[in-house]
This record gives C-alpha cells, sequence and structure tokens, in this order.
C-alpha cells in the first residue's frame, strides 16, 4: 500500500513556544498577584459601603446590628413574631419533607421502571405524576393544598395546619423531581450488573434491592443532596398559608418596623443551614470525579 | 442418553430483521466440556444467554436435564440457579466486598445461612489464592483475580453447568494465563462447561467438543483432534487459518 507522503505526515518542525504575552503566574508571584488584586477589589466595596451616604442607609435598612436583634427576639407588644421561634418550624417542615420524599421519590422511580402488563395503569399515573408536579410552580401547589385542603371537608385532612399543609406540598413537587433523579441514577448501572446478578437466580425483586439500587443510590447522592438545599429553602414558601416560621416572622418585621434587617437574619438562617450542605455535596461530587479519573 | 445436561434443538433467535441463531442444535453431556468458536457476532454470547434464560428463544427447543425451558410453568430463577454464568467483563458488585460477592447468591437466592456459606467462599477463594483479599473491593484487584472471582461466584451456586463467555478477551494477555489455568483444573475435576473462546490454544487443549459457529449457524462440530487438524467445512478452514 502506497500513501502520499505529504498526506501521510508533515516533514516541518513545529515551533511550540507561545505567542500570547501573558503567562499563568506560579508561586511567590502568582501570590503576590493574587493578594493585591484581592486587596484592591474588596478595598474598593468596602470604602464604598463605609463612606458613601448611600452605604450608609444601606447598612443602616439591611444590616442594623439593633433591628437585626429585634427581629431575632421578637416583641409582643409591638405585634411582632421572633424569627429564633419559627426556625423549628422550617426545620420540621424539612426534614419531614425529606424523608417523606425519599420514600414516594423512590416508589415513584421503581413504579416507573417495572416493565409489567399488570402495572401499566399505575406506570402511567407515575409518569403523569412527575410530568405534572415538575411543571407546576411550588408556590401554586403550596396555594392549592394550603387553601384548597381546608374548605374540602374531607375530615382529618381538612383539619391541619398551615406547616403540615407546607410539608404535603413541599413533598408533592420534590418528590417528583427525585423520583427522575433515582431513575436516572438506576438507569446509569451498567446492564451486566443485572446481567450477572440474574444469572446468581436472584428474582427481579432482590436484584433491584441488592444489586441495582445500592450502586443507584450512590450515585445519586449528590443531586439527591442539591434537591434537598432546594427544599429547605423553599420552606420559605409556606410562610404564604400563614405558618409561624422564619420568613413569615422576617416578613411581618419588614412590614411593621420598615427595616429590611428582618429579612437578612432569615437570609442567614437558611445560609447556616445551607452551607454547610452545599459544602458537602461538592466534596462528594469532587470525590466522585476523582473516582471516575482514577477509574478511566 | 441419561446424561445430558444441555439441549438445544433448532434454537432460532432474532432481534428485530436480525437473526443472530438460525437452527442451532448443540447438546452438553455431564464432564463434558464444550468449546464454541467462531468470529465475533457469529451469535456464541447470544447462544448462551439463550441457555440459561437471558434472552427469549424464537423458535427452536432448549431443555435442561430434559425439561423443556420454554415450557410456562418453567421457572427461570430456578433454572439459573442451577447454571452458572461468567462474563467478558466479569460484572462483579462494585459495591460488595470479594466474600460479599460470592456470599450473595447462595445466601439471597438459595436462602442458605450466611454461617455455613461463609467456610465454603472462604475455600474458594483459598482455592484462587485470594483468601487474603476476602474483604478487598473488586477495584483493588487485577482483572485476572476479579475474573476469577467472578468464576468463583458462580460456582459456589454448586451449579450443574457453567457457562463462560469470553471470560478472557477483557483481559490484559499478561493476565489470561491465569484466569485459564483455573478453568483447566475446573475441567479436569469433571465440571459441565459451555465455553465460547477466541483462545484455540485453551479449546485444543480442555475442550472435549469443539462447535464452529458462523453468522448464527454451527457449522461443524466434534473432537478438538477433528475440528483443528481435519476441518470438513471450507468456512471452518478459513476461519482457523485466520486466527492462528
Amino acid at each position: 500500500m502506497t500513501l502520499d507522503p505529504d498526506v501521510a505526515s508533515s516533514d516541518e518542525t513545529p515551533n511550540l513556544f507561545t505567542r500570547r504575552r501573558s503567562r499563568v503566574l506560579t508561586g511567590r508571584r502568582g501570590l503576590a498577584a493574587a493578594t493585591l488584586s484581592s486587596v484592591l477589589v474588596f478595598g474598593a466595596l468596602f470604602a464604598v459601603l463605609f463612606t458613601t451616604s448611600g452605604g450608609a442607609t444601606l447598612r443602616a435598612d439591611f444590616f442594623s446590628p439593633h433591628q437585626m436583634w429585634l427581629a431575632w427576639t421578637g416583641d409582643p407588644r409591638l405585634g411582632l413574631l421572633a424569627i429564633r421561634d419559627g426556625i423549628f418550624t422550617n426545620i420540621w417542615m424539612f426534614l419531614l419533607s425529606e424523608a417523606l420524599v425519599l420514600a414516594l421519590g423512590l416508589a415513584i422511580a421503581w413504579i416507573r421502571i417495572t416493565q409489567s402488563s399488570v402495572l401499566l395503569p399505575f406506570r402511567i399515573m407515575a409518569t403523569a405524576y412527575t410530568d405534572t408536579f415538575r411543571g407546576v410552580p411550588l408556590l401554586l401547589v403550596v396555594m392549592m393544598v394550603g387553601y384548597g385542603l381546608p374548605i374540602l371537608n374531607f375530615g382529618f385532612l381538612s383539619r391541619q395546619s398551615p406547616a403540615v399543609y407546607g410539608v404535603m406540598a413541599l413533598t408533592l413537587t420534590y418528590s417528583s423531581y427525585v423520583a427522575e433523579v433515582i431513575r436516572a441514577g438506576i438507569f446509569s448501572v451498567p446492564n451486566g450488573q443485572l446481567l450477572a446478578a440474574r444469572s446468581l437466580g436472584l428474582t427481579q425483586a432482590s436484584t433491584m434491592r441488592l444489586v441495582i439500587l445500592p450502586q443507584a443510590i450512590r450515585t445519586v447522592i449528590p443531586p439527591l443532596l442539591n434537591d434537598f438545599i432546594s427544599l429547605q429553602k423553599d420552606t420559605a414558601l409556606v410562610s404564604i398559608l400563614g405558618a409561624v416560621e422564619v420568613t413569615r416572622a422576617a416578613q411581618i418585621f419588614q412590614s411593621t418596623v420598615f427595616n429590611e434587617s428582618g429579612l437578612v437574619v432569615a437570609a442567614l438562617f437558611f445560609l447556616i443551614l445551607t452551607i454547610p450542605m452545599t459544602r458537602y455535596t461538592d466534596h462528594l461530587m469532587a470525590r466522585d470525579r476523582a473516582r471516575r479519573l482514577v477509574g478511566s | 442418553m441419561s446424561d445430558i445436561v444441555l439441549e438445544l434443538n433448532s434454537v432460532v433467535k432474532r432481534f428485530g430483521e436480525n437473526e443472530v441463531l438460525r437452527g442451532v442444535s448443540l447438546q452438553l453431556h455431564r464432564h463434558e466440556v464444550v468449546c464454541l468458536i467462531g468470529a465475533s457476532g457469529s451469535g456464541k454470547s447470544t447462544l448462551l444467554r439463550c441457555a440459561n434464560l437471558l434472552e427469549t428463544i424464537d423458535a427452536g427447543s432448549i431443555s435442561l436435564f430434559g425439561q423443556p425451558l420454554q415450557d410456562k410453568r418453567i421457572d427461570p430463577d430456578l433454572v439459573r440457579r442451577h447454571i452458572g454464568m461468567v462474563f467478558q467483563s466479569f460484572n462483579l458488585f462494585p459495591h460488595l466486598s470479594v466474600l460479599e460477592n460470592i456470599l450473595l447468591g447462595p445466601v439471597n437466592a438459595l436462602k442458605r445461612k450466611r454461617e455455613d456459606v461463609n467456610e465454603e467462599a472462604m475455600e474458594l477463594l483459598e482455592r484462587i489464592g485470594l483468601r487474603a483479599r476476602a474483604n478487598d473491593f473488586p477495584d483493588r484487584l487485577s482483572g485476572g483475580q476479579q475474573q476469577r472471582v467472578a468464576i468463583v461466584r458462580s460456582l459456589a451456586m454448586k451449579p450443574s453447568l457453567l457457562l463462560l463467555d469470553e471470560v478472557t478477551s477483557a483481559l490484559d494477555p499478561t493476565l489470561v494465563g491465569e484466569v485459564l489455568d483455573l478453568l483447566r483444573d475446573l475441567a479436569h475435576s469433571g465440571t459441565t462447561m459451555l465455553i465460547a473462546t477466541h483462545e484455540m490454544n485453551f479449546a485444543r487443549d480442555v475442550a472435549h467438543q469443539v462447535a464452529y459457529l458462523e453468522a448464527g449457524v454451527l457449522v461443524e462440530q466434534g473432537t478438538p483432534a477433528s475440528i483443528f487438524s481435519h476441518p470438513q467445512h471450507e468456512a471452518t478452514r478459513k476461519f482457523l487459518e485466520r486466527v492462528s
């Protein structure tokens, strides 16, 4: 076989030195550059915040320590709810929702991947469910459940507190997200795992429980935690039903005192709640990525 | 004959338009080793998968110990408990330790007590020289070690028959030997095996019967001596020339 030598390979010696002016700074010079640029940028920001009149207004409106403390402790004489009394409502709402979401999401994912013809109506319902609740804004679901159930006269279901309706709405919406995340995780397990498990004579259910799901859950932990972070924040939406939680207390404070510092306190509460989880999720994802790089 | 373990009769398997097996008939007797040879895509893997009902066949019949597997009353899970299968890509369970990989089938499919199986599992690991690695996870093992674990994982079920699907094809050439040595041991101790392989020397040494498949047709079958030295068909001769 003959090849045109020009096509096969070039005889020229290429020049590999960069033609760009700037190079990435490394070592001590890099550190010095990073320090200098940080001091300049953050210094400028603080200067604006602390020397201008606009900065002063901003600090008084959003970051007044006195107002923040008042919002935190509340004041019955002024009709102010305490933010610190609301935090447990948010916490039990998201803890309960997360447990329910995990169970319901798993059940829906499981139904959607079954193949039995008898289960077809359930598959249709599960698909309709995920389509619906992934598409409808959570705020609307909160209102439909929270305003709707009490007037329906469904006995026990119609006599719950706003926070319980909040948990129902959060569970309905987030189960649809989580079901899809888990389903994607199940599909990510290589088919050989299924073949190997079935070849050992394991039933379909045992294969799912002992071989497929443990691997699927491991891969979906980071996206699952992401959804849980969103869920924790979205407990704030339940405030429109009048549930006495952080956001509601902050909102009352804002509309009574006309100062935004209470909203900042509420924001800080959510940050303290979510940042550790965000960091942990990032850590898990980095570890997962490192492992996959080693594996390839 | 009463000692027929597995019998395929004019088995046809299609994937859509593609006919992968076109009327394959084959018998496997107790203590017999049959090697399936043939190019990739000739239907070897499909044949093995049909044999343990991982695939359903479109025509013909398969029987295990004289019982027709296409009968509606047959429980595929029971069938598979008597047939061990080992894959090209090992397919060990990455979330379980080596020992747990081996225990999974006996404990969960056969419902045997963990304490009872544990000792057997450790003996199997001893046999392949990996007793010390019992608590390691599969990704800590070399390819050859993983494949040997996969083989003893299927042996732990005490199967009547082993199906091996190109078990050395994914291995580094230096690791092929240790796996083939284990299979030789098994053959000498009378394990009934149906082996799809590209290792012609191994087939020549170990097989009682060699069957050549081409495009879903079992072209010819015979002893290794007759197939490798005096192939009757032009197609077999050409294939053997290409692989040697």
